[in-house]
């Protein structure tokens, strides 16, 4: 195969405060003709780095190439001057950013701003870029391209503009496409249709594209190679089949176990203990040794070399070395991992038969002037004692306005909040309400915003007790603060320091001592994992199944990601603009899914599974199917015992119908 | 690879005891402000402004008792005389000789064998005295200003932004209004109505000045009001007020103390171009800004009575805002490395 672009040993290097930060310390891989090569790697593993210094996009100052390579055509790009380089950016090499609401000049039409970078690559008169502009979004799948020429960017949906921020990055043919977490701030059904578009163009104009990502299933679902990075080094790099089914870095293997699989069922999450190392000291030796399991004294001692396990797949790691011992993967790392989900299933029925939250009917519009958001639009639901129960669906549908509605941020508009047969938005008397609010908790989404940056770890996590009274003294209150930092995972030496000290996943951990203070028995979590890395996502998903098996809570676990919701809840509700459409037991919401909508979420969920991603066919929701004010109103029904679907009576029979010939 | 495989023995290939133990050694337990005053130490620009201010406001204080002149003691004979300070006037290019711009030593003509350290005025009354009273004047109602800007501003600002709403459209309808009447107008009218003096000016100042800080404030506390701290802290079952003062007002202080910072010296500014209009402090008090309208008119010929006082009102500015740089970063938790 051909060979579009080489990298050989790159360095990348930020000049700081505190020092030299090694970014990207000797990355060497190449880019086929017409492949995707996926870098996937944790926050700060220098992929997003890496990609901006091939297209030399790096701030200088602060950031310069210290070594290596780049070669493209014959050429070595490190050399190349910022006016060379001007050529080769936007036509030869072109770069898709992540988040579309900042890619786009809002005051520029977005014709214009296609146009701009025809006429400017491709010496062409004004006339024939226009016609271009318009084939392109015809290509990107923006429909009356002609009309949407003249918009500007803010009359477009997300989706769109990344659209049109892939129509402009391939206007002049690029050789490479260098897709930087193209899909991250995209909802799941969009960020499906992204990649086909991705993939449709790549096989149409023959591109190579590079993309990065931290999101394993995306890797799954587009990628041809796939190479893997940590701390600014690449770990391991082969086909995709090669990295998911026979991966030989403990690395990759922690990644690939810390994502909880739709197809699969497992008790626990295999996590990577401890955070990646600071790249201002990198550490001697495998600078992935200290959160080895598997680490020998050579990995503190020797960098390993990348060795070959075959023709195009090679890992850096000792473990591969003739001397070393043979170890076994761990089992869930096995192809095909099956687990009896049913005796599990049993085992929740068994524990859930009381109410502990019942929630009816419950409304919540905002209004800005004449304008009314009806975010939580009459939803009802329980929540059992011990139970966890999920609650998902895409930005703006209304499932964080719904905690926040519970736990009474908001004064709901309408409707029953009933928490042990007492209805909470009742109560007026301060009391009452401090009662309620030591029982019922919330974890937040965001660890940077939700901790005080001005209070110490210990103030932070104590401040529940101080409100409530709950420790006679400050020995007392202290002693309580260690242990809950303990039963947390963190040590009693972070009792006095401050928040910014933390990395993302020790933040989640105090947020969740913070809550625990107060002794409560309901937890709502707001997408408590969105904002972390995989690895880390998997130790604070298992803190809280740990914490719920001890103290017996109950939570309401409210995500976006459909895939750890369903690890970690005995029940979902899928909420649609601001109802639920559909509520089931999970293993039976993913086997059986009735509701167009939720059909659809499922299937734009990417598996870590390259063989089924491969087969699978997206189901697409159409949006004008949905109740629009006419007719009659479809209502949650129950067709089979604990499985509720949003549905008009006529649907109600033929979906009765259709399990009774089962 | 190029790694000699004579280095690699077997017993590298053992496990590795973990060699990672407790992740970092704790730092000792110091106070909040123990700390604030190390970080505040540390950045010199912002100790040099302290020191500074400290030197300033000591002189502004003792300064007149150095000697037994009274700020308003006129002695004509003794009209227009340049400074002379002890053992400096043997340095003759320090100006600081007696001697005028025409070379002539007027202490020798006149016959005053005392020194005058910053000379003295056109009335012949002691410069170094009305400079230091001057100055314990300016400070006293710069800092009286802002500190009844401070809070008012921060009260204001504070429940405008936190209640929200109604209350908050028709609180900014008045800062609008307010705004919206240049603030020289207010001064000269209140001046008309009240006696010129301390408490008059000081008064002109706030009427407009807190404005500014209240702007600030309520810009901060509606940003950090939605804040997932602060509605973690709602959810614990906090009141209004353990809201306000734990996690508002903490947060808001970078932002309200570089204000009150800057509104010192412009207020030392206001009240000096005050007095330079004829609308200030009314003599024999002396002031800043009065000592700088007195001497400016005599610039070319005793260009000593100007240096003086504009010497220190520089001073003060600049002290003023090293301090409140200093001060920002070193209440800031996150400073802390």
């Amino acid at each position: 195969m051909e060979k579009i672009l080489e990298v050989k040993d790159l360095q990348v290097s930020f000049d700081t405060y505190a020092g030299e930060v090694k970014a990207v310390r000797g990355v060497s891989f190449h880019l086929n003709k017409g492949e995707i090569l996926a870098i996937v790697g944790e926050s700060g593993s220098g992929k997003s780095v890496t990609s901006k210094s091939l297209m030399k996009l790096i701030p200088n100052p602060p950031g310069r190439i210290t070594g290596g390579e780049i070669i493209f055509k014959g050429d070595n790009l490190v050399n190349f001057t910022e006016k060379q380089m001007q050529k080769i950016r936007g036509s030869d090499i072109s770069m898709i950013f992540q988040d579309p609401m900042t890619s786009l000049n809002p005051t520029m039409t977005v014709g214009n701003q296609i146009i701009e970078s025809i006429i400017k690559h491709q010496k062409q008169s004004k006339h024939q870029a226009k016609d271009k502009a318009i084939k392109l979004l015809e290509m990107v799948g923006i429909p009356n391209p002609e009309k949407r020429l003249s918009s500007y960017p803010h009359q477009f949906s997300g989706g769109m503009r990344q659209r049109v921020v892939i129509a402009m990055a391939i206007s002049c043919n690029p050789k490479v496409l260098i897709a930087d977490e193209p899909t991250t701030a995209l909802d799941v059904t969009i960020q499906a249709q992204i990649l086909e578009l991705l993939r449709n163009l790549q096989k149409r104009m023959e591109t190579s594209i590079i993309f990065i990502t931290h999101d394993l299933g995306v890797v799954a679902n587009i990628a041809d190679r796939v190479a893997v990075m940590y701390a600014g080094k690449i770990v391991e790099i082969g086909k995709v089949e090669e990295i998911f089914y026979n991966p030989q870095h403990p690395y990759t293997w922690g990644l690939l176990g810390a994502m909880p699989n739709l197809n699969e069922d497992s008790e626990e999450l295999i996590t990577i203990p401890g955070s990646p190392p600071n790249l201002l000291n990198p550490p001697n030796g495998d600078a992935f040794a200290e959160r080895n399991q598997y680490a020998m004294k050579i990995d503190y001692q020797l960098e390993p070399p990348m060795f070959k396990v075959s023709e195009t797949h090679f890992a850096a790691t000792w473990l591969l070395h003739e001397k070393s011992p043979k170890i076994i993967p761990p089992d869930t790392l096995r192809k095909h991992r099956q687990v009896s989900a049913i005796e599990k299933q049993k085992d929740r029925l068994a524990k859930k038969r009381e109410k502990l939250l019942e929630v009816k009917n419950l409304k919540q519009y905002f209004s800005s002037g004449s304008n009314v958001v009806k975010a939580v639009d009459g939803i009802n639901f329980d929540i059992y004692k011990g139970e966890t129960f999920g609650l998902v669906g895409e930005s703006g549908c209304g499932k964080s306005t719904t905690g926040r509605t519970i736990i009474r941020l908001y004064e709901a508009t309408d409707g029953e909040v009933l928490y042990n047969n007492v209805n909470i938005h009742d109560k007026r008397v301060s009391g009452d309400l401090q009662k309620l609010n030591q029982n019922i908790q919330m974890i937040f989404q965001d660890p940077y915003s939700s901790l005080n940056p001005r209070q110490t770890v210990a103030d932070i996590i104590a401040e529940g007790m101080d409100i409530h009274g709950l420790a006679s003294s400050k020995k007392e209150r202290l002693g309580k603060v260690y242990e809950l930092l303990e039963t947390v995972g963190l040590n009693r030496e972070h009792a006095n320091r401050y928040p910014h000290e933390f990395s993302g996943g020790q933040r989640q951990r105090i947020g969740i001592a913070r809550a625990l203070a107060v002794d409560p028995e309901f937890i709502i979590a707001d997408e408590p994992i969105s904002a972390l890395d995989v690895s880390i996502q998997a130790q604070v998903v298992n803190l809280m199944k740990k914490l719920q098996k001890e103290k017996g809570l109950t939570y309401l676990f409210i995500a976006h990601d459909l895939s750890m919701v369903k690890y970690i809840s005995d029940r979902i509700g899928v909420m649609y603009k601001g109802k639920i459409v559909e509520l089931a037991e999970s293993e039976e919401l993913y086997q059986n899914p009735l509701h167009a909508y939720t059909k659809s979420l499922l299937s734009a969920i990417p598996l870590p599974d390259p063989d089924t991603e491969k087969i699978r066919k997206r189901i697409k929701f159409d949006e004008s199917l949905f109740w629009n004010g006419e007719g009659e109103e479809p209502i949650l029904r129950e067709v089979k015992e604990g499985h509720w679907v949003s549905c008009t009576e006529q649907d109600f029979q033929s979906i009765k119908k259709q399990f009774n010939a089962v | 690879m190029s790694i000699n495989e004579k280095e690699i023995t077997d017993d590298l290939f053992l496990p590795a005891d973990s060699e990672n133990g407790t992740e970092a050694i704790s730092r000792p337990t110091i106070t909040y402000w123990a700390e604030v005053w190390k970080r505040f130490r540390k950045n010199k620009a912002a100790f040099i402004g302290l020191i500074l201010i400290s030197i300033i406001l000591a002189l502004a204080i003792f300064g007149p008792y150095a000697n037994e002149h009274g700020y308003d003691e006129q002695n004509l004979t003794r009209a227009n005389l340049p400074p002379k300070i002890p053992i400096l006037e043997q340095v003759s290019w320090l100006g600081v000789s007696g001697t005028d711009i025409q070379g002539i030593d007027r202490y020798k003509e006149s016959g005053i064998t005392e020194y005058f350290w910053f000379g003295t005025d056109n009335l012949g009354r002691d410069l170094w005295t009305r400079v230091w009273e001057g100055t314990r004047i300016s400070l006293y109602i710069a800092i009286l200003a802002a500190l009844i800007d401070l809070i008012i501003g921060v009260v204001y600002g504070g429940i405008s932004a936190y209640y929200g709403g109604r209350i908050d459209n028709i609180m900014q309808r008045i800062v609008e209004i307010l705004v919206g009447i240049p603030s020289l107008i207010v001064v000269i009218l209140l001046i008309l109505v009240l006696q010129p003096g301390i408490i008059s000016i000081t008064l002109a100042m706030v009427i407009t000045g807190w404005v500014g800080m209240a702007r600030i404030v309520r810009g901060q506390i509606l940003k950090l009001k939605e804040q997932e701290y602060v509605l973690a802290s709602r959810t614990l079952g906090a009141k209004d007020r353990r809201l306000i003062w734990k996690h508002l007002i903490p947060n808001t202080m970078g932002p309200i103390i570089i204000t009150t910072m800057f509104t010192i010296p412009t207020a030392i500014f206001t009240e000096a171009f005050l007095s330079f209009i004829g609308l200030g402090l009314q003599p024999p008090i002396a002031s800043l800004g009065t000592l700088i309208n007195d001497g400016y008119k005599l610039l070319r010929i005793y260009p000593h009575m100007l240096a003086f006082s504009s010497i220190i009102i520089s001073l003060i500015m600049i002290s003023f805002n090293l301090i409140g740089d200093g001060l920002r970063d070193a209440l800031d938790p996150k400073m802390r490395k």
